[in-house]
C-alpha cells in the first residue's frame, strides 16, 4: 500500500492521517484521502483540482510531475509526501 | 455607541472590547493567519472571519452570535473555464477581498467580493456559494485589470438598504457596477469619474476606473463616496453620475473613505501623498474629514503620529460607527487608532500591530 503523509502544518487546520491506498496514481490516491476528510481537498487542490501553487508533493524522493494532472504512477510500496513550498511565505 | 470592534491582520483577528477603562485589544483568533476580511453581521451577531492561508489557500470561519467556536464553511469557488475561452484570468479563487451582508428581509444572505474579480452570494450564512454568473459574463470584463494586485478584484459591496435586490460593487480596476434585481442584470455606474493612468482618450471610459473604495450612507442611500486612485468622488443620484471633489487638503490620492451612517454630506479620508509616493503627506499621519459634501473639509491631526510615519491606510481601513462619532482605522504597519468624536482626536490603540487589512464595528 502507498502511503500518503501529509504536513503536520495542516494539522493545525484539520485531522491529517497518514493514508494507506492501493491506488495506482496520484490523483486516485489523494481521492482516497479526500474521501476520508472532504475538507482536505481545499487545502491541497484548488476549486480547479490543481495542487495549490505553494503545495508541493514528494513520491519516493522526486516532485510530483504534472501540478495539473497529478497523473504520477504510484507503486505498491510508495512513500507519498504532501508538504508546504516555503514559496508560500 | 458600539462596544466592540475587529481587527484582520496579517497575523490574526483581533477583539476590542469598550469598557469602563476604555478600549481593549484581546488575544488574537487564528493567530499568525492572514484574515483579509472580516464581516460583523448586525442581523444576528455572527461574525465572519476570511483568511488567506499562504499555502492552503482562501479560507472562511463563521462563529455564531454567543459563541465562542468558529466554524470552517465554505468559500467561493469558481466553475471551470469554458474550452475556448480567451480569458487570460485564472478561474481560482485567490482572496475574499470583501463580504457584505444582504438585506434586513433576506436573513443568511451574504456577498463576497473576490480577487480575481468575481462576486459570489451565499443564501446559507456562508455554507454554499454561486458565482453571480451575469457579472462575470459582462463583456466588458476583458478591459478590466489588477489595481493593488494582478487582477481585478472587487472590494467594496453596497446593498441599498431601500431594496435589498439592489447592490452597488466596485471594481479596481473595473469601475462600479449597480444591479436593481438581485444580480440577474448590472449596468456600469462610473460616469464622470476619470482615470489618468489610461491614455486620454480612454481615461473617461467606464470600466476601467480604479475606484478604490465606494461607501454608501445608510440614512441617504442615494449618496456614494468614492476614494479613487486619480481622486475623490462622489455622487447622489446612487451612482448615476459621479462628480471630482477638488477641495480635500495635503493630497487627493489614498485608498479608504468612510461616510456618516446618517448624513451623507459626512465622509472621512485619510491621504496618501501621491500615487508616485504612497506615505502619508510630509510623514505625518492626518484624517480629513468634509461635513458639507466635500465642498470644505478639515484635517485632523490630534493623537495620530506626526513624525518619521508611514501608515498608510488600505481600502478597509477606517470604519464609522452606527452612531456616526466612532471611527477605528488600521493602517499598514500595525497602528491602530480609535476617534469617539467623529476623528477630531484619535486615541492609540497599538503601534505594533501586525499590517491591518480590515477593520469593523460590531
Amino acid at each position: 500500500m502507498a502511503q500518503l503523509i501529509f504536513t503536520q502544518q495542516l494539522a493545525r487546520f484539520l485531522p491529517v492521517p497518514t493514508v494507506a491506498t492501493a491506488a495506482a496514481d496520484l490523483r486516485s490516491a489523494l481521492d482516497v484521502a479526500f474521501e476520508g476528510q472532504p475538507r482536505l481537498r481545499g487545502y491541497v487542490l484548488d476549486e480547479q483540482g490543481h495542487l495549490r501553487e505553494n503545495v508541493v508533493i514528494f513520491i519516493d524522493g522526486k516532485r510530483c510531475r504534472d501540478r495539473q494532472l497529478l497523473d504520477d504512477a504510484l507503486a505498491p510500496d510508495s512513500q507519498v509526501y504532501i508538504l508546504q513550498a516555503l514559496s508560500g511565505g | 455607541m458600539s462596544d466592540r470592534a475587529y481587527l484582520g491582520t496579517r497575523k490574526g483577528l483581533f477583539e476590542l472590547r469598550r469598557d469602563g477603562a476604555g478600549w481593549h485589544l484581546g488575544q488574537p483568533q487564528f493567530p499568525g493567519d492572514p484574515v483579509s476580511m472580516v464581516l460583523a453581521d448586525r442581523r444576528d451577531g455572527t461574525l465572519y472571519a476570511a483568511l488567506n492561508l499562504g499555502h492552503f489557500g482562501a479560507k472562511l470561519h463563521r462563529r455564531d452570535a454567543g459563541s465562542d467556536s468558529w466554524t470552517e464553511v465554505a468559500v467561493p469557488e469558481y466553475p471551470a473555464k469554458p474550452a475556448g475561452s480567451d480569458d487570460k484570468v485564472e478561474w481560482k479563487l485567490k482572496q475574499i477581498w470583501s463580504l457584505a451582508a444582504g438585506g434586513a428581509d433576506q436573513p443568511g444572505v451574504l456577498w463576497a467580493g473576490t480577487l480575481p474579480g468575481g462576486l459570489f452570494r451565499s443564501r446559507d450564512r456562508g455554507d454554499s456559494w454561486e458565482l453571480v454568473e451575469s457579472l462575470w459574463n459582462v463583456p466588458e470584463r476583458a478591459q478590466f485589470f489588477g489595481g493593488g494586485y494582478d487582477v481585478p478584484g472587487i472590494h467594496s459591496i453596497c446593498v441599498d438598504p431601500r431594496d435589498s435586490d439592489s447592490v452597488l460593487v466596485g471594481i479596481s480596476c473595473g469601475g462600479a457596477w449597480l444591479t436593481n434585481d438581485g444580480g440577474a442584470t448590472w449596468s456600469l455606474r462610473a460616469q464622470g469619474m476619470n482615470a489618468g493612468y489610461m491614455p486620454p482618450e480612454l481615461s473617461g471610459e467606464q470600466a476601467v476606473q480604479d475606484p478604490h473604495r465606494i461607501v454608501r450612507c445608510v440614512a441617504e442611500p442615494d449618496k456614494l463616496w468614492c476614494q479613487h486612485h486619480c481622486g475623490i468622488w462622489r455622487s447622489v443620484d446612487n451612482g448615476a453620475t459621479w462628480t471630482e471633489v477638488k477641495s480635500a487638503p495635503l493630497s487627493n490620492f489614498g485608498f479608504v473613505t468612510a461616510v456618516h451612517p446618517q448624513d451623507g454630506e459626512t465622509a472621512w479620508f485619510v491621504p496618501a501623498e501621491a500615487d508616485q509616493r504612497r506615505v502619508p503627506p510630509e510623514a505625518a499621519l492626518a484624517v480629513t474629514r468634509t461635513g458639507d459634501g466635500g465642498a470644505t473639509f478639515s484635517a485632523a491631526r490630534s493623537g495620530l503620529p506626526q513624525q518619521h510615519c508611514y501608515d498608510l491606510v488600505y481600502r478597509h481601513g477606517l470604519v464609522v460607527s452606527d452612531d456616526g462619532r466612532t471611527l477605528l482605522m488600521g493602517s499598514t504597519t500595525g497602528g491602530a487608532w480609535l476617534s469617539e468624536d467623529g476623528g477630531v482626536h484619535w486615541q492609540t490603540i497599538s503601534n505594533n500591530l501586525p499590517p491591518i487589512y480590515s477593520v469593523e464595528f460590531a
